[in-house]
């Protein structure tokens, strides 16, 4: 097929796809702080809030989209397209599975495999600072500017123990191309325990792993490190002045920069695509039995439900999971499914990480915060990084 | 396809760079200086330097011009006072400056050995990898120079920009 | 230049020339502005424009000492930066000025 037409058909997949993802994690975020907490979250929207997200975007749209007048126009207008447009970008070059076959046509599940990938992530993830800052300096307002110089100052600060943390397990899988990454931790050590980042022989990279969720979530301005966005800091920091679609812009990047985080996190540290055991020990009946056991539990809560409506909504929910069971067990489309299954529940469990931490800790002071990273990450990661130097080194 | 993206990405270079020169906001002079290094970017992947492009975005896009960014928006520098240009500057200055680059265009075009054009990926020798072996082999001497001159840049600058503890 | 389609691809000179027009701009931000952090990124331009320079006789020598070079030139920027703005901030602090026309007290 065209080059051409083959990437705009796989741009437009991703880019769909990725724009659901989006909104849907905000619905997964609402609940699971909301049951965290003892309460329910959205219900009202649809069964279960799950028409939350569209409610959300249509009354953004729909918001009146307030310009100040003491503003500096061009700026405030460029400020969040930057701040989106480097967060969604970075989905370009992150690989989904292996390179399969589809009707003829040999295609990888990336939209493009750059040999120096993990370069070009820490490249835009630098660009997008300036989204922030501009934002903050742009609402000519004491407390957006306090707010966008802070926060563009912690991303900058924290870029350097994550590049340190990014570089230990790099030294064992030689190579800055995400899909020679992820193909690097295939197989299996005494033929059942995989051979992860986080497991790999010289040195588990476990410190890193660590380092680079804890920087990750610096980078991208969340709890506990959210002190310069928080809506009772600084009245919001540097977005106090955007109106409804530039502040749905800024949300937006916060949210592409977590997903973005989390698939480099899976794909160097947790072994990208390849299941946790080998095939051949039955790995590719492991969706089946969770989605199985799901549709179980739904039709079992469906019999003396909580609410009333549930008698309507649970058991079809309990259909729809086991239609999902069923399609992972047909052959011709196992080979697309099950990497994709094993790559998006490595990506939701981190995310589901970054969203129990929100939910749980409290946040720290700016001084705090700083003072973290330059005096505990940085000589940390330094060790780390020298400790398996030294081993990769001394065992190749 | 190559000569497309040149001229896209020389004629992007050479406007951000004239604005640079022009915009009267120290801001504005920045974020083109911003533009300047990603056409530039571009450019060295054209070239066949993937290192220096992804280098370029990390330190120079994303650290140095965050750093200048930063400084302009704590100083709150506001725009410029109109400078005064004499008439003879004003209606000369463009065309000798045309002339001048015209002259120098030609003498580079006379100057240079007749090499093949320049195509993506016909240069391989700019990979990390190579850039790796030449940088820890022929000049480990000048990168371990660097890592010094850093730490005195580092040191230098927060000696300098310290409040004054009276 | 031709005037009529281009060719395929364009040959290494005209990447020279590109570098030089850069950095005639710096030149000229240099010597004609007045703020002093204008007069740093017009250094800064000039800089990138060498680098161009650099990259392109790499490709056209087949060897990678220009992208050592440039790379050299990148960090020993990166430290100038530093403590140049460490320098502005200074000065800011005690003039209270940023035009380099008012910062003239060895004069005469």
């Amino acid at each position: 097929m065209n080059f051409y037409l083959l990437s705009l058909i796989k741009t437009a997949i991703v880019v769909g796809i990725f724009m659901h993802v989006l909104a849907y994690l905000q619905w997964i975020e609402r609940k699971v702080i909301a049951h965290v907490q003892l309460r329910v979250g959205p219900r009202r929207v649809g069964p279960h809030g799950l028409l939350q997200p569209l409610a959300d975007v249509i009354k953004l749209i729909t918001k009146e989209d307030i310009l100040p007048s003491h503003v500096n126009k061009v700026f405030y207008f460029l400020a969040p397209f930057i701040a989106v447009t480097f967060a969604l970008i970075a989905i370009s070059v992150i690989p989904f599975g292996p390179i399969i076959t589809v009707g003829g046509v040999r295609t990888a599940m990336q939209l493009t495999d750059l040999n120096i990938g993990v370069l070009f992530i820490f490249g835009i993830s630098g660009l997008g600072v300036y989204g922030v800052a501009l934002a903050g300096w742009a609402s000519n307002n004491k407390y957006a500017l306090m707010g966008g110089l802070r926060s563009s100052a912690q991303m900058i600060s924290y870029e350097l123990p994550m590049a340190l943390a990014l570089a230990a397990p790099l030294l064992i899988l030689n190579t800055l191309s995400l899909r020679e990454i992820a193909n690097g931790q295939a197989g299996y050590y005494l033929g059942f325990i995989p051979r992860w980042s986080i497991f790999q022989m010289p040195f588990p990279q476990i410190f890193s792993f660590i380092l680079f969720l804890i920087a990750g979530f610096a980078e991208t301005n969340r709890v506990p490190f959210d002190l310069p966005e928080a809506e009772n800091e600084l009245v919001a920091g540097f977005h106090v002045e955007y109106a409804s679609m530039k502040f749905a812009s800024f949300f937006m990047a916060e949210y592409a920069n977590m997903v973005t985080v989390s698939c480099i996190a899976t794909l160097l540290f947790l072994g990208g695509w390849h299941p946790i055991f080998p095939e051949k020990y039955g790995s590719g009946l492991v969706p089946v039995a969770i989605f199985a056991a799901t549709a179980v539990l739904c039709f079992f809560h469906a019999v003396n439900p909580a609410r009333p409506f549930d008698r309507i909504t649970l058991p079809v929910f309990g259909v729809l999971f086991l239609g999902l069971a069923g399609i992972f067990l047909v052959p011709p489309v196992q080979f697309i499914l099950l990497p994709l299954f094993w790559f998006s529940a490595k990506v939701l469990i981190i995310l589901f990480v970054f969203i129990w931490v929100r939910a749980t800790l409290p946040r720290f002071r700016y001084d705090q915060l700083m003072r973290f990273a330059w005096t505990f990450m940085f000589p940390v990661a330094l060790v780390n990084l020298f400790i398996t130097a030294l081993l990769v080194a001394l065992f190749p | 396809m190559d000569a497309l993206l040149f001229v896209i990405f020389a004629a992007i270079a050479v406007i951000c760079g004239i604005s640079l020169v022009v915009q009267t906001h120290p801001i504005s002079s920045a974020l083109s200086l911003v533009g300047v290094m990603g056409a530039l970017a571009a450019l060295y992947l054209l070239l066949g330097g993937e290192f220096i492009a992804a280098a370029q975005l990390v330190v120079y896009a994303g650290a140095i011009m965050v750093l200048f960014v930063f400084v302009i928006m704590l100083l709150n520098a506001g725009t410029e006072k109109k400078m005064t240009v004499r008439p003879l500057g004003k209606y000369l200055g463009a065309p000798f400056l045309l002339l001048f680059f015209g002259i120098i265009a030609y003498m580079i075009q006379k100057i240079l050995p007749a090499s093949s054009p320049v195509v993506f990926g016909a240069f391989q020798g700019g990979t990390p990898l190579e850039i790796g072996r030449s940088l820890f082999t022929v000049y480990l001497l000048p990168f371990e120079v660097t890592s010094v001159l850093i730490l005195i840049a580092i040191l230098g600058a927060i000696v300098l920009a310290r409040k004054e503890v009276d | 230049m031709p005037l009529g389609p281009l060719p395929a691809a364009v040959p290494p000179s005209w990447y020279l020339t590109l570098s030089a027009i850069l950095f005639a701009l710096g030149v000229l931000g240099f010597l004609l502005r007045r703020n002093i952090i204008t007069v740093f990124m017009s250094i800064e331009l000039m800089l990138n424009a060498v680098n161009l320079s650099f990259i392109t006789f790499s490709y056209v020598l087949k060897r990678n000492d220009g992208h050592i070079f440039s790379f050299f030139v990148m960090v020993v920027a990166a430290a100038e930066a530093a403590v140049g703005l460490a320098i502005i901030l200074t000065v800011f602090k005690n003039r209270q000025t940023l035009e380099i026309d008012e910062v003239s007290s060895l004069k005469n």
